[in-house]
Parts: C-alpha cells; sequence; structure tokens
C-alpha cells in the first residue's frame, strides 16, 4: 500500500509517564476527509496532538508526504504545510476579525492577500465582520474565524479538533459543507468529532478510537453500516 | 472676573500640574502594563528602570553641558534621552537574558516572576544610588518658563497668574508623541499585532509561528523606552532622587489596575485618574473657594482635604476600591 499523505503510525505516548495513546494508527490521504471518532477519554484529541507535535511519543513516528517529522516542533510543522485548529480558545478574542486571519498567516513573507479573500469567499460572513472583535461573534462565526485562521498558511492538511463542538445544529451542517468544499480544494482534513453520525456520513475514512488503540478502522460509509460501531458508539 | 480668578487658580495650581503628572503616571503605567500584558507578571522594578533610565539620561545631559552642547530654549536633556533609552534598553535585555529568561524556560509561576522582579528591582536600584549617589538632582536647563505669572498678570490684567513651565508643555507633548507612536506600533505594524496575539492567547500565538523570545525582546525595550521617557520627564519636572523613583511604583501600579492591567488605553485613563485624584485631594481649595464663592462665604479654613505627605494614601485608597469593587478595572483588564 502506498504511503498516506499524512500518517501518525503506531503512535504510543501520554502525559507523564501513563500513555494515553497505545500504538494508535491515523492516516489522511490527499484532499480526503478523515474522521476520529469514540467514546470520552479514548484519546482523540491526544491523537491529534500527538500529530501536530504537541504531545512527544514514546513509540512509533509521524511522516508527512513520506518525511518523518516526528521531531519537529508544531511551530515547523506549520511551516511544512500542516494547519491545526484547537478545540478551545482557537481565535485572538480582543483582535478584529482580519487582524486573526493576519497573525495566522504571521509566517508568510508574501502578500496574502489572494488567501485573506479565499477565506472570505469561504466565510462570506467574516468579510462582513472584519473589522468586528473575533470574541464578539457568535459561536459558529468564531469558528469560521479560526478555521480560516489556520488556512491562511495555504496548509496542505487541516486538523480540527472538534469544530462543531457548540455550536448549532444548523451551522453545524454549515461548517461541515465548509470542510467538504475545503477538501475539494485539495486540502486534506483530519478531524475528531463528538457528532460521530454526521461526521462519518461526509468522511472518506473513519477510525473508532477506544483506550488510546484502533478499534475500527473504514470508510466512513461502511462504518456507519458496520452493526457493532451503530450499537456500540452511534447509539443503534 | 472673581470667577475668571477662580479659574486661573484651579488652571495653575490643579489643572497644569495634574496633566503634567497624569501624563508622567500615564508612561509609567504604559510600560508596566505591557510587561504585564505580554511577559505575564507584575515588574516590581519598573520604578527602577525609571530611575536607571534617568541617570543615564543624566550623565549624557552632563556630559553634553561640558562639552557646551545645548539644546536651545530646550533642556539638554531632551538630546541625551535617546542614550538613556538606548543603554537603559540594553540593561534590561541583559537582565532579561541573565535572570527571566531562566524562570520563563522553567514556565515559573507569575508570583515567583514577580518576587524575582523585586530582586532585579533592588540590584537596580543598588546600581543606581552607587553610580550617581542618592541626592536629589536637577538638570533641567535652557529656558524655564514658556510663560510666567508676572508676565501671564500684565498680559491679561488679572489678579491672578498662570504659570506655564517648558517643562510641562514638553512632558504633555512628548508624551502625546510617544503614546501615540506606541499605539500605532501595536496596532499597525506586524511585530505590534504578534504581540497583541501573544498576549491575548500566548498558545495560539505559538501555533501561528510568532517567535515569542522576539515578542518578550521587543516588549522590554518598549518598557525600557517607555520607563526612561517617563523618568526623565518626571525628573525635569521635579527632580530626580532614585527613592522618589522608587515611591512613584505605587501611584504607577495603581494607574495601570485602575485602567485594567494588561489594557494600554487604560493605562493612561488610570495615570490621569490617579494625577488628578492626588491633586486635588491635597490641594488647597480656600484662594478657588474665596474668589469663586460670595465674600461672605469665604471659608475660615484651607479646604485641603489631607496634607500633601499623604498624597500615596490617595493612590493606595484607590488601588484597594478597585480591587475590592472592580478588580479588572475600568476598561475591563486582566484581574489581578
Amino acid at each position: 500500500m502506498a504511503e498516506p499523505f499524512l500518517i501518525g503510525d503506531t503512535m504510543t505516548g501520554g502525559y507523564g509517564s501513563s500513555d494515553i495513546l497505545n500504538a494508535c494508527t491515523i492516516a489522511v490521504e490527499k484532499g480526503e476527509i478523515a474522521v476520529i471518532v469514540g467514546p470520552n477519554g479514548a484519546g482523540k484529541s491526544t491523537a491529534m496532538k500527538a500529530i501536530f507535535g504537541m504531545l512527544s511519543l514514546r513509540g512509533g513516528s509521524v511522516r508527512l508526504k513520506g518525511e518523518d517529522i516526528t521531531k519537529l516542533s508544531p511551530q515547523d510543522r506549520v511551516s511544512k504545510g500542516m494547519g491545526f485548529v484547537p478545540q478551545t480558545h482557537n481565535i485572538f478574542t480582543s483582535m478584529t476579525v482580519e487582524e486573526n486571519l493576519e497573525m495566522g498567516a504571521f509566517l508568510r513573507r508574501d502578500d496574502i492577500s489572494g488567501t485573506l479573500n479565499q477565506v472570505y469567499d469561504l466565510f462570506p460572513i467574516l468579510r462582513q465582520k472584519r473589522y468586528q472583535p473575533a470574541g464578539e461573534l457568535s459561536g459558529g462565526q468564531r469558528q469560521q474565524v479560526a478555521v480560516g485562521r489556520a488556512l491562511m498558511t495555504e496548509p496542505s492538511v487541516l486538523m480540527l479538533d472538534e469544530p462543531t463542538a457548540g455550536v448549532s445544529p444548523i451551522v453545524m451542517d454549515e461548517l461541515f459543507d465548509r470542510i467538504i468544499e475545503i477538501a475539494r480544494s485539495g486540502i486534506s482534513i483530519l478531524m475528531v468529532e463528538q457528532n460521530a453520525r454526521q461526521a462519518l456520513n461526509i468522511a472518506d475514512k473513519g477510525y473508532v478510537l477506544v483506550q488510546g488503540a484502533n478499534r475500527f478502522t473504514d470508510t466512513g460509509a461502511a462504518l456507519m453500516a458496520d452493526d457493532d460501531v451503530r450499537r456500540s458508539f452511534l447509539g443503534g | 472676573m472673581d470667577q475668571l480668578n477662580a479659574l486661573i487658580v484651579f488652571l495653575n495650581f490643579v489643572f497644569v500640574p495634574g496633566l503634567t503628572y497624569g501624563a508622567q503616571l500615564s508612561l509609567g503605567a504604559l510600560g508596566v502594563t505591557l510587561v504585564y500584558g505580554i511577559l505575564r507578571f507584575s515588574n516590581f522594578a519598573h520604578g527602577d528602570t525609571m530611575a536607571f533610565g534617568t541617570m543615564v539620561t543624566i550623565l549624557f545631559t552632563w556630559w553634553f553641558q561640558s562639552m557646551g552642547l545645548h539644546f536651545g530654549p530646550l533642556p539638554t536633556a531632551l538630546l541625551a534621552m535617546p542614550f538613556g533609552i538606548l543603554f537603559t534598553a540594553l540593561f534590561v535585555l541583559g537582565t532579561d537574558r541573565v535572570v527571566y529568561q531562566f524562570y520563563r524556560k522553567k514556565k515559573s509561576v507569575s508570583t515567583i516572576l514577580v518576587i524575582v522582579s523585586v530582586g532585579v528591582m533592588f540590584v537596580m536600584n543598588g546600581l543606581t544610588r552607587f553610580i550617581i549617589g542618592v541626592e536629589n538632582r536637577n538638570f533641567e536647563d535652557g529656558e524655564r518658563f514658556l510663560i510666567t505669572a508676572r508676565d501671564f498678570k500684565t498680559l491679561t490684567g488679572l489678579d491672578e497668574g498662570l504659570a506655564i513651565k517648558t517643562t510641562q508643555v514638553i512632558t504633555v507633548v512628548v508624551a502625546i508623541l510617544v503614546v501615540a507612536a506606541m499605539f500605532w506600533f501595536l496596532n499597525r505594524t506586524r511585530t505590534g499585532k504578534s504581540m497583541r496575539a501573544f498576549s491575548d492567547n500566548e498558545d495560539l500565538a505559538l501555533l501561528s509561528g510568532i517567535n515569542p523570545e522576539r515578542v518578550v525582546q521587543v516588549t522590554w525595550i518598549l518598557a525600557a523606552t517607555l520607563a526612561t521617557v517617563a523618568g526623565v520627564l518626571y525628573g525635569l519636572d521635579k527632580s530626580f532622587k532614585p527613592f522618589t523613583y522608587f515611591q512613584l511604583l505605587l501611584p504607577i501600579f495603581a494607574s495601570a489596575i485602575v485602567g485594567g492591567l494588561g489594557n494600554p488605553l487604560g493605562a493612561i485613563a488610570g495615570g490621569f485618574i490617579i494625577a488628578f485624584s492626588e491633586v486635588m485631594v491635597t490641594y488647597a481649595w480656600k484662594k478657588v473657594a474665596t474668589y469663586a464663592l460670595p465674600d461672605s462665604w469665604a471659608p475660615d479654613g484651607l479646604l485641603q482635604l489631607m496634607s500633601t505627605d499623604y498624597k500615596f494614601a490617595v493612590s493606595f485608597s484607590i488601588l484597594i476600591l478597585v480591587l475590592l469593587f472592580m478588580p479588572t478595572g475600568l476598561f475591563k483588564g486582566k484581574s489581578v
């Protein structure tokens, strides 16, 4: 099998002495959407942090386009083309929407106006509110700012940690539509989701984690069709 | 006419001194608030950073004067100030390298950094006294008054005079320029914005590739600049004495906290609130009242709420009231 675009391969590690991840493998192909689901405390967010370098691994490796990036800092991974949207505190609340986007592009020294327009085209509401402090926006709009900020470096892979946490179902559908749109433009998406059913619906690949290990791995549709997965993790 | 005289007395003894003192406190508080917002600790060494910067400026002033270099009607100290800023910035950056960096790497909590800054304060304190001594020093030269009380009286024919010192005008003008430059830097430049981002959300700033060490260095340079400018303006307006600068720490912190720690706009507003409160509470209002009120109402007493010796009690009281009832300050800073 060909090397995936981004892979966290048999990752083992955690905070302090105890391991949260036990030989967990997560991968995403170019332009596809991979979703990590699982019960609370399964290590979903930890797996994301490990792939992004915010957690040092005791075993396994992380590879991007075949290159081993296990030892790189998060900042270096950003310059390698990875974007990360944390679950909380993912915007600069005291700064305007546009300043948030500018800060996303901090590492870039070239003209960012093109990317800025692309983000505004993707999230038209942000263009309207560009001079408003991001902290004054609604939950859904804040998430758009957060995703927009991560897109400003023109990443080749975007990692989202529960992008729809705390937003209404309508806003959630809207956000998922935007995420599909981003993936269609060739950017790989790796995301953790609480709303497992909806997320697996749009996923090319789904990972069900339990206690830091892979329990089920298949296409989103196949996982949805699997009786075991449905019963145990999707509520019937 | 009496009302006009009352107004002149008020301007001369309350408004102009309050405005000048407020501008000096604002600059000091701006430095404190900047360090708090970005480095996340209350820098107790700020008063002595002001003293250090002023000391270097005074040394350069003396040197320039000995070479016969003057700045026309303006104080020579203004020429020396850039050198004061330069040396203070270098000293503060050195302190960061030798002291603060160690605790930052260890991710020490802010209370530890506060105590560390107290240590730095004592060292700077001693160094300043060792180099220039503990006495009061006057380093003002050039034209002393823009308009003297006597000139004002002959000019307007009023009984009361309004004297405006050159240093008062310089203080206000320089403060406006420095504050404007500071806000332009924080709001318009890439580095300034990255500092605000770092202050707002450190983790996300790191994720965005903002270099924390660079942000810290620029913050120290700005803090040193603000401290030196504030110190020199205060010294020109009053006089330079290391102990007075140490004491200034209280009204400066009160200003920063009243405005809301971490909020630059708040620091400026806080500076003027503290300054005017201090001046108004300790001023003897008898003369103003005598002019303003009908003769039969003229007060017998001085109408002074508090002796000037107690002026620090004013900032202290305001500080406590704000901490009790409005811990985030007027402009919604971070709570202490």
